[in-house]
């Protein structure tokens, strides 16, 4: 393994973090501010690469689907808040996890009548479809590098949200003190919706941007709604600076584990069995680790601290 | 007397309709086939039941002690061992013992932590069992033989294979029944209804909880035997983490305050299956909605329904 092949590893494991973070920055919100379990989380993803891959073959252009996919994830999520999850905030969280398993259930079926079983090939967006040279050597995809960059401009835009504006002090507020905020006049219900929407659009924007770079197909949403759980449990449950810390160390010990995890098998097993073990050591090795958090530090690495 | 034979007299009828089924027009190969996957399915809810009824304990790694057994089937099975002498007790001891050590871990956590660390340990399992190049990884293993039982092929017979998996699923009942009646069971919920006032007996609810975790996990493995033999098939699919999700929708369809709860979810998940997908290919669509509605409204579960104490 040469330092460039490295290099690309490292990116691509960043490029991953940025989806897993864009995911969890919702789930992690919705379940530290309403303490609700959301496996429909990962649906939304995959409805909003379905959604932007679709309508940009409609409109011949994948901005335009991309631009169109965002307010329609944000209206789907209101419609699921409104038709299913608002019934489930004050039941325990079995049912929580049995009833959005079944929304699962359901869009994902959905998903495959509409647009058939096989995956969707998602063209490179216009623009940035080429290779961007990093050394004279190294070419590493536009796409990729942009999607990192959205990265780096929704986390910090996230953080000011949730941490410097009235609208998220609230949440944070009604995170910890749900009675007192309400009896402050605050009307929590229509706040609990707003962060739930805008979780949606967040998840449904990772899903759009990564139509180009996976494939987009149903059942797309659960590997990284089950990734997204590992971040939040990493991170703190509720903290979106732990949720970017947690998305990035995740992204990165996925992919590089995956990369190197079989050349350093190679060197005790035989060739074929290095590459299978080592890809079910990769993939073991996120929950290893939410594991060893669950039981050694169940807050997490950032705790949101509670009253 | 009288008050047992009321309050199990559903699980009983239940039972005697199985056993009754084969000779009542039930007796082609598909019944039987469908019939043995309920019956199946339900052993391992009622596994899972102990748990989440009895213990307070919702885990969603359940389908891994499922697929833990099925695989020790098709392991021994490429061992050349086919003996259920040999194969069944080391099914469930693979099982119950990947349960006991993860749950040991996984109790030191509760609630939704819980739930969380077992879909984690439900996920390893599975990764485990699509890298097992030896037994077909990701696209399985297929049995060419079902287990023997001493030396006969007695599980070949579609009548006889019924009549085992009930017999079966009797003993798992009776065994859960009579644990969650006895002393350990007594503990067992007090620790889910009030942890505190249990320790403040003098109990420690851990061991307990270890004990039933392993216990499921065993049922799980037996389960999962049956399971292999059934379909004369094991791939990672059985590891699923949504076969996690929905054996534990089974227990709450059939009501979890009630063992028999997780058989009668069961059932009814396998029949409206068949009946759903005979209806529409993309049955899911119906079947989806139907689960929410069944989470939302059906509090008690069908072993709730005409009850009043709910």
């Amino acid at each position: 393994m040469t330092s460039t092949l490295l290099l690309v590893q490292l990116l691509n494991g960043l490029q991953f973090g940025v989806l897993l973070f864009l995911v969890s920055a919702g789930l992690t919100l919705v379940f530290g501010v309403m303490d609700f379990i959301n496996l429909a989380h990962g649906v939304q993803y995959m409805l909003g690469a379905y959604l932007a891959a679709s309508l940009g073959t409609v409109f011949g252009s994948f901005w335009i689907g991309l631009a169109l996919a965002l307010p329609l994830s944000l209206a789907i999520g209101l419609a699921l808040e409104w038709l299913v999850f608002r019934h489930l905030y004050d039941r325990d969280h079995l049912s929580q996890v049995l009833a959005t398993f079944g929304v699962i259930l359901t869009l994902d079926e959905a998903t495959r009548a509409i647009w058939g079983s096989a995956p969707l090939n998602v063209p490179q967006p216009a623009g940035l479809s080429g290779g961007i040279m990093l050394t004279p050597a190294l070419g590493y995809p536009a796409w990729r590098l942009a999607i990192i960059g959205a990265g780096l401009v929704v986390a910090p835009l996230l953080w000011w949200l949730v941490e410097r504006t009235r609208a998220g002090m609230l949440v944070r507020a009604g995170s910890t003190h749900r009675a007192i905020v309400s009896a402050l006049g605050v009307d929590i219900g229509r706040l609990f919706t707003l962060v739930f929407a805008i979780g949606a659009m967040l998840a449904g924007f990772a899903g759009a941007l990564a139509g180009p770079v996976y494939a987009v197909a149903p059942g797309m949403g659960d590997t990284v709604l089950i990734l997204a759980f590992v971040v939040i449990v990493i991170g703190g449950v509720g903290s979106i600076r732990g949720a970017v810390i947690a998305s990035l160390l995740v992204g990165l010990v996925d992919t590089l584990g995956r990369a190197l995890l079989p050349d350093l098998l190679r060197l005790v097993l035989a060739p074929a069995a290095a590459r299978q073990t080592g890809a079910a050591l990769a993939s073991m090795l996120v929950y290893v680790a939410m594991a060893a958090f669950l039981c050694l530090r169940p807050a997490g690495l950032f705790p949101v601290r509670r009253a | 007397m009288t008050r047992a034979l009321r309050t199990q007299a559903l699980p009983l009828l239940v039972l005697a309709a199985l056993a009754a089924a084969p000779f009542v027009g039930f007796g082609d190969g598909f019944a039987l086939t469908l019939l043995a996957r309920g019956m199946i399915l339900g052993m391992a809810a009622i596994g899972l039941a102990l748990l989440v009824g009895g213990a307070g304990l919702a885990s969603l790694g359940h389908a891994a002690t499922v697929g833990i057994g099925a695989y020790a089937v098709a392991w021994l099975d490429l061992a050349g061992i086919d003996g259920a002498g040999i194969v069944v007790p080391v099914a469930i001891g693979a099982a119950a013992l990947f349960a006991g050590v993860t749950g040991a871990v996984s109790l030191r956590t509760s609630g939704v932590h819980f739930i969380m660390i077992t879909l984690a340990f439900g996920q390893m399992a599975f990764f485990t069992a699509s890298s097992l190049s030896f037994l077909g990884g990701d696209d399985g293993y297929t049995l060419y033989g079902r287990t023997t039982v001493f030396g006969a092929g007695l599980l070949q017979n579609r009548l006889a294979f019924h009549f085992v998996c009930l017999g079966l699923l009797a003993l798992v009942w009776l065994i859960c029944s009579m644990v969650l009646d006895s002393r350990f069971g007594r503990v067992l919920q007090a620790a889910r209804d009030n942890p505190l006032r249990v320790r403040a007996l003098g109990f420690s609810p851990y061991p307990y909880r270890l004990i039933a975790c392993t216990l499921a996990g065993g049922i799980g493995g037996l389960a999962g035997v049956l399971l292999a033999n059934a379909t004369e098939f094991v791939s990672p699919a059985t590891l699923a983490w949504t076969r996690s999700g929905e054996l534990l929708f089974m227990v709450i369809l059939g009501g979890a305050s009630r063992l028999y709860g997780g058989l009668l979810g069961a059932l009814a998940f396998v029949l409206l299956e068949e009946w759903l997908s005979g209806l529409l290919t993309y049955w899911r669509l119906l079947f989806g909605p139907l689960l929410i509605l069944a989470v939302l409204f059906l509090r008690g579960g069908l072993a709730g329904l005409g009850r009043r104490d709910g």
